[in-house]
């Protein structure tokens, strides 16, 4: 039997809940967990783009993460070509020497030409916006990261129980 | 489609009350928006960002993103969040009668 079926359009559709529009989000807290350049846009874009709307934003750094707030990493972070499956090459040839400086060098080219702000400019503009940053004081101590380590936008070391503390009524992403 | 009525004159919207032709935008109009979404009264520095906002969008045919306007109209990424607490990205574009703007930064 040849049945004919019809989605309906958008505007004939009913409702799904018959509830009034939800409340838009107030507060935002990010985890930011991972290192690599494009595990760090993420979460500080996402942060950023919360404060142009007007939303409270914090970021709480921890484990690789810490690499983007620290002094002597936020300027050389780098693409992952091996154990990435998203990058146009074998794996193989992303480990050889150089192939994970390289396609940094592409990426950092490409976002420099669409004028995305820097790693180390975004931390800037956030803490400008008001966002708070953290550092994540038992990933610091791993580490032997001290406070002087960091860059200067970093508000404080937390610890992650005052990361809830301060994430009252948040939305919390973790990247 | 929605209208609004600014400074006693029917002004088309979307949905977000972000304008749809910027050509009926006058600083009157301006005001009745700034009231509306809470930034008031404007001071000058408002109006420079107010001002870049238009003439810009009028240049690039889409509205600056927030660090285009930081680094370009005189007006520093602190004072903007000072002069729009409520979200600078998205209220300077309102204000100055111009869609909500596509950048992210």
């Amino acid at each position: 039997m040849n049945t004919q079926y019809t989605t309906p359009s958008a505007s004939t559709a009913p409702p799904l809940l018959d509830e009034p529009a939800p409340e838009p989000i107030r507060r935002v807290s990010i985890i930011c967990s991972k290192g690599s350049l494009d595990m760090a846009y993420p979460g500080l874009i996402l942060a950023n783009a919360a404060r142009m709307s007007g939303i409270e934003a914090t970021l709480f750094f921890t484990f690789w993460g810490l690499d983007i707030i620290t002094k002597s990493k936020v300027d050389s972070l780098h693409v992952s070509t091996v154990g990435n499956p998203s990058m146009p090459m074998p794996t193989m040839l992303g480990g050889l020497p150089g192939m994970e400086s390289f396609a940094s060098r592409m990426m950092k080219k490409e976002i420099a030409k669409l004028e995305i702000p820097t790693i180390r400019e975004l931390l800037s503009d956030l803490s400008d916006s008001g966002a708070h940053l953290y550092g994540c004081k038992m990933a610091m101590d791993m580490f032997h990261l001290t406070r002087e380590d960091l860059v200067p936008q970093v508000e404080d070391v937390i610890s992650a129980m005052d990361f809830f503390d301060k994430s009252a009524g948040a939305q919390i992403i973790f990247i | 489609m929605p209208t609004r009525d600014y400074a006693g004159v029917s002004i088309q919207t979307n949905e977000e009350g972000f304008m749809t032709d910027s050509s009926q935008w006058t600083p009157q109009v301006g005001e009745a928006i700034a009231r509306e979404v809470g930034v008031w009264p404007l001071s000058e520095k408002h109006w420079s960002v107010i001002t870049f906002c238009r003439e810009d969008a009028a240049r690039e045919g889409q509205p600056p993103g927030l660090r285009r306007i930081a680094k370009n109209s005189g007006v520093d990424m602190k004072a903007l969040y000072q002069l729009f607490p409520r979200g600078p990205g998205k209220l300077a574009a309102r204000i100055a009668g111009l869609p909500k703007p596509k950048s992210c930064v």
